[in-house]
């Protein structure tokens, strides 16, 4: 069979042996200190709902969303708010957090756990309860998803697209998911089809799960609003501009969205959850990390109640059993490389990656020699070369114009450039830079 | 304990330039060993002083503009290996000397060093011999005890095979094992074609140059050749002289071709009908030399019109597919 794939994309060292045959591990947290960030998401932070000193309930909303693009921050622990202080968080930036002292005892909130039939709900029952929830899009971005789920015009969405691509290397959470719990992703993509009544649910799984393309291919047979999309393996095929066209053929640009195309896309994860809170009354309140690299004693999928410490994480794992030179949160081609562990797991922790060696270190940038490698790359078809040319000059104007903006800061070009040059680093931030100059000339 | 921090990526592909430059150096070897072996030791000779040459002549470059050393990343060599391959087997060598002098002193780091070079280095040199020295350039004579001048009768060996193919008159068995006249590394088709196909696996060259450029090439000469369908003719006008040579080794040149997909196949073309029309109509029989240099003159303009349409800006063609 022909698998559904994009022009473009780079093939690297997958790692994912370490820990794709490891089941999901229910993480236990022992030390006190939990810490929620209030901004773990796209959009506007949430305002603290507690105060020092309050007690609070597993369940319980200590950080309220606030304007239209933003989501609730839950309590996974029942204790004591002991500070609301900023705190050292993955990206780098220190963030207004929610600190609370864990009293395992796991007090619960009323309606914690209630099963409901969602068969009987309406939409906006669905979607209050989805945003109550606190469910971001748990792929990367973390985009508040009762938004994502709620377009202009819901009629007009044709495609669900659930997306266990997972073409990060490294990364096995989604595909421990799919294996371990694949009657929340179908009930997921069931009650998220309830909320487009013309759209057709699609499951995109890379060709490197083989046994997750089968168990979701047989759990969709005779449902006729789902089925399976096997993908070629390379990366970047879980992007969503990529995901979109392997899927359905259409094609969106940067300042799009997928709903522009009829599309809907969604994370393995964030489909489990929105199953777990509509169906089961668990708000969102857990995030499978995996913990993995040459440097951890022994890669392990969690189970982990946001707000624990990355460092606890190692622990558990066996500690290192190498000096770890780089640790990233995420996987190698997207993840944030972290100067401390000090740092809690959020709704959008994927994975924690510590390699003992640093590929970037040891390489050393030369000329280009303009093999155009990063064109033939490039799932933006743009010509990263050409781009970064202009951008290093300083010219902003021609960089837009030879379509820099387009970039989706896959690191493909980075990846595979032989002269080890910089490319997507130097992207990014001309990126950053051509889109605040816009924005102070008024609009896009 | 402190950690390395930077941004994403954070892995790199294997391939480095070095290891695409040596792949390029290992394709070339078993031409420019079979030359060195059919003509004799000087041709050998003018291989290793052109490769050391080169490199030399960029480490000393680099030294003494206080630039960073990047003259053993086999770049230098490649280029010298090929200046090599394109002088005549009893070259002199203070001749090929001012050759890879020029290659790498003028024609290299003065258009902006590695990577901004507008014309192809060997080829540079190439011409700049062929304006200085035309006579030594066409001097096809052999060393008395070479495999080639005991084989080949001496009344022929004024005419090199590309001249003789001109005429129709060629053995095509020659040409393609590579036991005949002609410059050090471009006789044998068979070794200059495995070597290129070794790039192709490889995947250090992509396939659109070559195929376009002889592609195009056999196809003008189908049409306003002297013989036109003439298969004998044919194979000895694609085998013979420096096309193959120059299809795979020089055409492809990194810096000197066009990035683009669209651009390379463009670029292959121009190059195709370019080297028919010097053959067919030029006064030298050789015209691939010059039509990869005026390629190469050409590629920014043919790099501006071939830019790819970025995914999703496909005009009105994006959007939904009904």
């Amino acid at each position: 069979m022909k698998l559904a794939t994009f022009r473009g994309g780079v093939h690297p060292f997958e790692g994912k042996e370490l820990s794709r045959h490891r089941a999901i591990v229910d993480f236990v947290p022992e030390s006190e200190t939990m810490v929620y960030p209030l901004s773990q998401h796209i959009g506007a932070p949430a305002v603290p709902a507690v105060k020092v000193k309050e007690y609070v309930k597993v369940g319980q909303c200590i950080g309220l969303a606030q304007g239209v693009v933003s989501a609730n921050v839950l309590s996974s622990v029942s204790g004591t708010v002991k500070a609301i202080a900023p705190h050292l968080t993955a990206s780098g930036a220190m963030v207004q957090s929610i600190i609370i002292t864990n009293d395992f005892l796991y007090e619960k909130v009323e309606e914690f756990g209630k099963e409901r039939d969602w068969t009987l709900l309406t939409r906006e029952e669905k979607l209050e309860i989805i945003k109550a929830a606190g469910i971001v899009g748990m792929g990367g971005a973390a985009f508040p998803t009762h938004v994502k789920l709620s377009p202009k015009n819901p009629d007009a969405i044709d495609t669900v697209i659930v997306n266990g691509a997972e073409c990060e290397p490294y990364l096995t959470s989604d595909e421990r998911v799919m294996l371990e719990e694949p009657e929340k992703v179908i009930g997921g993509l069931q009650i998220i089809l309830s909320l487009f009544p013309n759209a057709k649910g699609v499951i995109g799984i890379e060709s490197n799960k083989p046994e997750a393309v089968k168990k979701l291919t047989e759990m969709s047979e005779g449902l006729p609003n789902i089925s399976v999309c096997p993908l070629k393996t390379k990366y970047p095929q879980g992007g969503e501009r990529t995901l979109i066209y392997a899927v359905t053929g259409r094609k969106i640009n940067y300042q799009m969205l997928p709903a522009d195309v009829g599309c809907v896309v969604d994370n393995i994860d964030t489909v489990v959850s929105v199953y777990q809170a509509v169906a089961k009354g668990f708000p969102l309140l857990r995030r499978i990390v995996t913990v993995t690299g040459d440097a951890i004693a022994s890669s392990v999928n969690f189970r982990v109640p946001t707000g624990v410490l990355y460092k606890d994480l190692v622990e558990k794992a066996g500690g290192f059993c190498k000096e770890p030179a780089k640790i990233l949160s995420g996987g190698p081609m997207m993840g944030q490389a972290l100067f401390s562990l000090e740092i809690p797991v959020t709704k959008n922790s994927s994975a924690l990656t510590c390699l003992s060696r640093d590929e970037v270190a040891e390489s050393k940038e030369s000329p280009c020699i303009r093999c155009g490698r990063c064109a033939q790359v490039c799932p933006g078809h743009i010509l990263p070369q050409l781009a970064v040319e202009y951008a290093q000059r300083g010219d902003l104007e021609m960089f837009e114009k030879v379509d820099g903006l387009e970039c989706c800061e896959c690191g493909c070009c980075s990846y595979i450039c032989p002269a080890r040059r910089p490319l997507t680093q130097v992207m990014k931030q001309a990126r950053k830079d051509t889109l605040a100059l816009k924005r102070q000339k008024g609009g896009r | 304990m402190a950690y390395h921090v930077s941004t994403s990526p954070h892995v790199r592909d294997e391939k480095t330039t070095r290891q695409l430059m040596t792949d390029v150096l290992i394709a070339l070897l078993p031409a420019a060993v079979a030359g060195a072996v059919w003509f004799g030791w000087h041709a050998f000779l003018l291989e290793i002083v052109c490769v050391a040459a080169a490199v030399g002549f960029e480490y000393l470059f680099q030294r003494c503009m206080k630039k960073e050393i990047t003259a053993f990343d086999g770049s230098a060599a490649v280029t010298g290996l090929l200046l090599a391959m394109n002088l005549p087997s009893q070259f002199p060598v203070w001749k090929a000397l001012l050759g890879a002098a020029f290659a790498m002193l003028v024609g290299k780091p003065l258009s902006g060093g590695l990577g901004q070079n507008f014309m192809n280095p060997a080829l540079g040199g190439r011409v700049f011999l062929s304006i200085s020295f035309a006579g030594s350039m066409t001097d096809f004579s052999l060393a008395s005890g070479s495999l080639a001048a005991a084989k080949i009768n001496e009344t022929v060996s004024s005419a090199t095979p590309l001249a003789l193919a001109q005429e129709g008159v060629i053995s095509l068995k020659d040409v393609f094992f590579g036991t005949t006249l002609g410059v050090i590394g471009e006789t044998s088709a068979v070794l200059l074609i495995l070597g290129g196909l070794y790039l192709l696996m490889r995947k250090v060259i992509q396939v659109h140059i070559p195929l376009a450029y002889l592609g195009s090439f056999l196809i003008m000469m189908i049409i306003f050749g002297p013989q036109h369908w003439n298969v004998q003719y044919l194979a000895g006008q694609l085998f013979s002289g420096g096309l193959m040579l120059g299809a795979f080794f020089m055409a492809t040149d990194y810096v000197t071709s066009p990035i683009t997909e669209k651009g390379k196949v463009l670029f292959g073309v121009l190059l195709g009908v370019l080297t028919a029309i010097f053959r067919l109509y030029g006064s030298s029989a050789e015209g691939v030399s010059y039509a990869i240099i005026i390629g190469n003159l050409l590629v920014p303009l043919i790099e501006k019109v071939t830019r790819p349409v970025a995914f999703g800006r496909e005009g009105k063609k994006y959007g939904r597919k009904e």
